[in-house]
Parts: structure tokens; C-alpha cells; sequence
């Protein structure tokens, strides 16, 4: 039997292998009695003694390491295959949009940061904007080129922090060190920054909790200038690595038409062909005058998904590129004292600012009667908050709309069918946060 | 592997550059009450008759609130039409009001992709009368962890959906619905007989009866505990 070398190196530890060598998803059937079953003999195994009996329940969670977070999935078994998955989630659930119903608008952004703590800086912007809309503020110009940094330097991370533990999950341990180096420089900028690694709380209503400090630029330019030649190391050690391959391509395929029925956004959308990106179809924060492209699979398995986010790391790289390069002088914040607060000196010192400030810090800035749904795209898809507001100073309801969470209610849909270690590779590669999804 | 079985059709109209069918990030050139209403509107009008109660424009997004009966009919149109083709469901989720004699709001967000546009229907629920509404999940799968989470946090029911339980909250919460106005924030119940509930909780409360009846784990348990999941009994008070 002629076979290549790739077909030699993975057949020796899975089986049902397509002609490639790739994983191949068992057929489901139902049987008489209405249950749900593999087929008897996988394609190709057909000469295999037949080894079928009773399913097995298989719990994993919600203390695992590989599924990154409180996630508990309840797997059938019949041998090795899945043949149902059913998921449990709100071992995190804190109630944040309750508590936001409770909070003036700028005390909420510290709830955002604890959402999706991969994305903090990500969400503050998101919130910061969802609020500015629902105010009727317009941004000056630096404070939208800062926020578009943010928002990149957080995507980098979200994405470094996917390669790592999704290198793990399948066994490579190596990139995971390369990418956890790169993004201790990014919080090290952010920490600069802000004071804050994890929990940046980096914006507030009409601006930025601060500008960014003289040694910013330098710092962002030495990263741009070196990171892309860390991706293509990580690009040269993984990519066309046969394990890798054999472990990821043909798994958790979604066609483009069910990712778009199922609500997928972000890289798990795009991989499947999907070519919905928040930041060029319902641009914010001006996205659609940098020059940026979208990555956009055609399989819609875990390995386009680690393509789609390999090249967005580049993209965000040429971003951040830009926003340098066009970074205005010019004030961060908006001259509009109902809003944000006097500088600390001036309210010590005249009468207007003191009570500027006072009425700020009691009563809080009062958008007017409306609602707002404002999405960005964040690392992990659609990410939209949602405020309705009364005319109080605090929402009457703040509604976090999860990309994770509509991306993972599809794992039944994506592991049914696969085997037991394929559904770490697709778990793996939802990208989710338990923070965000049970909030 | 799938490309054969593609029918996504790209972009139809409008750009990313300066496109007006992209909603306004920016309130610049966005009144705050007022504005061009999304063509949508007056297509649903013209094949709804009356479905439409009210359509208006806040920040720059159309808000359109369907009558009851009929949003499943709305919905289940927009999707298919091809000259809408709101083929994607961004949320649905409901708003409560403080005013407790406000009809409580279900809300749902839907993007037209190969459009770029971007709508938000409304149902009103009167206070006093049924909260159910009809499910989206036969048009949009992934409307089942939305609606679900919507359920366990507002109590609304959403009629045609299959598998409507608590998502967040597990199956033997008492203390009601969170996300409604007259919970407390701390909720119902002291700290105190929370953890009580939650140390009385049995093991096979971690498991529903269908999970347990795979691999005939159901028949291999202790007697008392098939009598409890028998009787739905399962906090093991």
C-alpha cells in the first residue's frame, strides 16, 4: 500500500482516517429503538471485529484543565465517539448585568474588565462607546487612535493566550512559552499605561483613564517591529507540523450557511467562509480607514480557525503599525465637564469645577431617554452591549451580548460524531472565556 | 470539504468605506431621536398589514415593536426574503422596566449580512398577561442558548423551543428569576441558607435522569437515589 509520509505518522494513533490521513467524523444513525448510535464499523474499519455495547457517560469539568474554565460537558459514548454532547455552563455566573442596573455608567467599566478578562482593554472601549452613543458624545480624535490601540493590543493578547493554551491542549508546549513572552511586553505597555495588567479599566465615558505615558510609542513601535518575526517562528514550528495537522484539520467542520445559523462570529465564523468582520461592515472608532485585511477560511475546521487567528495577529500587527504612525496631539478627553471630571487641581481651586465634580461623583453623568446596541469585534467575535437607559444615572438594563457564549451553544453541533480527543481540539478551539459566558 | 456545499452569498450592498447602510458609530451626524428609518420598516408594513405597532429611530437604529401574534411570522420573513435576508441573530434578550407598570420588552437584534443593516424588533408583554412569546430556534439555531438564558433570567417562555431549562442558574433554583425588577440584589435568600441548599444538594443532583439513563448508570444507582430522580425530588431534603 502506497502511503505518504503523513498518512504513516498520524494513522499510528487514530483510527477512522480518511484517505488524507485526516480524522474522519463517524456517521451518526438512529436505531429502532430511537437512540442515537455510531455506525456499527466506521468507513474503512469494516473488517474490524465488531466491538460495540453499552454507551458510556463520560463528565468532563467543570474542573478541567482543557476546557479552559468552569465548562462541564456530558459526553455519550459509544466506544470512542461522541454521539451526544450536552453542555453546562453558570458555574461563574456573578450576575453583572444585575449588578450594572445598581452602578453609574463609568462604575460599570470595572465590570467589564472581569467579562472577558482576556480582553479587558477590548471591552472598556466597547462599553465606553455603547455609552457614548446612548450619551450622544462625540470623541476627539486621539482618544479614538488610543482606543484603536487598545483594542488591538487586547486582540494580540486574546490570541497569544488562544495559541498557547490551544498548544497545550494538543501537546506542544514550546509556542505556548513563545506566546506567553509576547504578552508580558503587551501588559507591560498596558501596566505602563494604565497602572493595571489584567483589569485595565481603561476608559471612562468621553475618554481615557489616562494618555499614554512619554515611553509609549517607542515601546508599541519595538513590539510592531519584532512580533511578526515571533509569529512566523511559531508559524514555522506548528503550522505544517504533522501532528498539528493531523490534530486539527477535518474537526468540528461548520459550513458557512450553519455558521451563520448559528449565530458563530468572529475567527469561528470567518474560518467557516463567513466573511462578517464588526470592524469593515458596521465599522466603529473609524476602522474602515485602516488598511487591514480580513482572513477568511474555507473548511470551517479547528485548523482554519488557527489560520484565521495566526493572521489576524499579523493583521492587528499592521494596525498597530497605523495608529502610530497617525497618533494626533490634542486632547484625550472631551471638554464636556457634564461628563467627565475637572483635572483634580482645577477642582480644588474654583467654584465651577468643584461642582462639576461633586455632581458627578453623587449624582453621575444622565444620558437621555433611549437605548443603544453597540458591537465591536472583539477577539472572540460580536461582542455588543446593550443599554437601555431611563433617564437615571444608571441603566435601567445592560445586556452583555457574549461571543463566546453563541460560539460554544454550537459544540454539540461541532463534536457529535468526532472522538473523545477530538472534542479538546474543538473545545480549544471555540476560544471561550467562562468569564463572558456565564458573566 | 464543505465548499461544495456553500450557498453564503457575499456582500449585496453597501461598503465599508463611508457606506450609509453601516450603522453610525459616532453620534456626529446622529440625532437622538429621529432619522431615516431602515427600509425594512415599510417593507414589513407593506406585507404585515398592521404587524407593525410602532417603528421609531434612537441614536441611529430602528427599533420596530411587532405585534405578539405575529413576530414569529415577521421574523421567519425577514430571514427568508431575499431582498432582507436578516440571516443572522445577533441577541435576544428582554428589558424591565423600574417603572413596574411598563410592559416588559423582549428584544431581539438582527443583522443582514449581505445587506449591512441592522434592526431591532420589539415585543411588548403587558403586565398581567402570559410571558411567553414564540421561539426563533426553528429559524435560528442559535437562538437556543439566548432564549434559554432569557427564560432563567426573566421567566418568559419561549413558545417552540426544545429544550427550554435553566442555563446559568442550575435546574432546582427557587429564588425565581434574577434579572426581573423585584429581585433583590442580593437575592432572596440569606448567604446562609444558600449554602445550606447547596451542601443538602445530592450528587446525582448534578445529573438530569437523561443523562444518568446513558450507559444504564440510572439502573446501577442506590435505591434511594432512582426513588429521588424518580419523584423529581433532588436536593435530598
Amino acid at each position: 500500500m502506497a502511503t505518504t509520509k503523513r498518512t504513516v505518522e498520524v494513522s499510528l494513533s487514530t483510527t477512522g482516517l480518511d484517505a488524507q490521513g485526516r480524522p474522519q467524523r463517524v456517521p451518526l444513525v438512529v436505531d429502532e429503538a430511537g437512540n442515537t448510535v455510531a455506525l456499527e464499523a466506521p468507513p474503512g474499519m469494516e473488517d474490524e471485529p465488531d466491538l460495540s455495547g453499552d454507551h458510556m457517560l463520560i463528565n468532563i469539568g467543570p474542573q478541567h484543565p482543557a476546557t479552559h474554565g468552569v465548562l462541564r460537558l456530558v459526553l455519550e459514548l459509544d466506544g470512542e465517539t461522541v454521539v451526544r454532547c450536552i453542555p453546562h455552563i453558570g458555574y461563574l455566573h456573578c450576575g453583572f448585568e444585575k449588578i450594572g442596573e445598581y452602578r453609574q455608567y463609568n462604575q460599570i467599566i470595572p465590570w467589564t474588565d472581569r467579562e472577558d478578562y482576556l480582553n479587558s482593554p477590548g471591552n472598556n472601549v466597547a462599553f465606553a462607546l455603547g455609552a457614548e452613543r446612548l450619551f450622544g458624545i462625540e470623541i476627539t480624535e486621539r482618544c479614538k487612535v488610543l482606543r484603536v490601540m487598545a483594542c488591538e493590543m487586547s486582540r494580540i493578547i486574546s490570541h497569544l493566550v488562544w495559541l498557547g493554551t490551544t498548544c497545550i491542549d494538543i501537546g506542544a508546549f514550546t509556542p505556548f512559552l513563545w506566546a506567553f513572552q509576547q504578552r508580558e511586553k503587551i501588559y507591560e505597555m498596558l501596566e505602563a499605561w494604565i497602572g493595571a495588567r489584567l483589569t485595565t479599566s481603561l476608559t471612562r465615558v468621553g475618554g481615557m483613564g489616562a494618555d499614554i505615558p512619554d515611553d509609549f510609542i517607542p515601546k508599541l513601535s519595538a513590539f510592531v517591529n519584532t512580533f511578526p518575526k515571533v509569529v512566523d517562528e511559531i508559524d514555522r514550528v506548528i503550522t505544517r507540523n504533522g501532528i498539528w495537522v493531523g490534530r486539527t484539520v477535518g474537526l468540528g467542520v461548520m459550513s458557512p450557511d450553519e455558521a451563520i445559523n448559528y449565530g458563530l462570529s468572529g475567527p469561528m465564523g470567518r474560518a467557516s467562509g463567513v466573511a462578517f468582520d464588526v470592524r469593515k461592515d458596521f465599522p466603529y472608532l473609524d476602522y474602515e480607514t485602516y488598511d487591514f485585511d480580513v482572513p477568511v477560511g474555507t473548511n470551517g475546521d479547528v485548523y482554519d480557525r488557527f489560520l484565521v487567528r495566526m493572521e489576524e495577529l499579523r493583521q492587528s500587527t499592521r494596525i498597530l503599525e497605523q495608529t502610530i504612525k497617525r497618533l494626533p496631539d490634542g486632547p484625550v478627553n472631551v471638554d464636556d465637564h457634564r461628563v467627565i471630571l475637572p483635572p483634580k487641581s482645577r477642582a480644588t481651586s474654583d467654584m465651577e469645577s468643584m461642582i462639576h465634580h461633586f455632581k458627578q461623583v453623587m449624582e453621575g453623568p444622565r444620558p437621555p431617554i433611549g437605548e443603544a446596541y453597540l458591537a465591536v469585534e472583539s477577539p472572540k467575535g460580536e461582542k455588543g452591549y446593550y443599554m437601555v437607559s431611563d433617564g437615571s444615572s444608571k441603566p435601567v438594563r445592560w445586556r452583555i451580548r457574549p461571543p463566546s457564549f453563541v460560539n460554544l451553544s454550537a459544540i454539540p453541533a461541532m463534536v457529535e460524531g468526532h472522538l473523545l480527543s477530538d472534542v479538546i481540539a474543538i473545545n480549544a478551539s471555540i476560544d471561550i472565556v467562562m468569564g463572558e459566558i456565564d458573566r | 470539504m464543505s465548499s461544495d456545499s456553500t450557498s453564503f452569498s457575499p456582500v449585496i450592498a453597501g461598503s465599508a468605506l463611508g457606506s450609509n447602510a453601516a450603522a453610525p458609530a459616532t453620534p456626529k451626524n446622529v440625532a437622538h431621536r429621529g432619522g431615516a428609518l431602515n427600509p425594512t420598516v415599510d417593507a414589513i408594513r407593506a406585507q404585515f398589514a398592521g404587524a407593525v405597532l410602532r417603528a421609531d429611530v434612537v441614536w441611529g437604529e430602528t427599533t420596530v415593536v411587532v405585534d405578539r401574534a405575529r413576530v414569529h411570522d415577521v421574523i421567519r420573513w425577514l430571514h427568508d426574503d431575499p431582498s432582507q435576508a436578516y440571516n443572522y441573530l445577533s441577541d435576544v434578550t428582554a428589558v424591565e422596566f423600574r417603572d413596574l407598570e411598563q410592559p416588559i420588552e423582549v428584544v431581539w437584534h438582527l443583522r443582514s449580512l449581505p445587506y449591512r443593516r441592522f434592526i431591532r424588533l420589539k415585543v411588548l408583554i403587558e403586565k398581567g398577561t402570559p410571558m411567553d412569546v414564540p421561539s426563533v430556534w426553528d429559524i435560528y439555531k442559535g437562538a437556543d442558548w439566548l432564549e434559554r438564558e432569557c427564560y432563567d433570567m426573566f421567566g418568559i417562555t419561549f413558545r417552540g423551543h426544545p429544550d427550554l431549562r435553566r442555563l446559568l442558574m442550575w435546574e432546582q433554583y427557587k429564588e425565581g428569576y434574577p434579572l426581573r425588577k423585584d429581585f433583590p440584589l442580593r437575592g432572596r435568600f440569606s448567604r446562609s441558607e444558600q449554602l445550606r441548599q447547596a451542601l443538602a444538594a445530592n450528587p446525582e443532583a448534578r445529573y438530569s435522569k437523561e443523562e444518568l439513563s446513558i450507559a444504564d448508570a440510572f439502573e446501577d444507582l442506590p435505591a434511594d437515589m432512582r426513588r429521588r430522580l424518580d419523584t423529581g425530588e433532588r436536593t435530598g431534603e
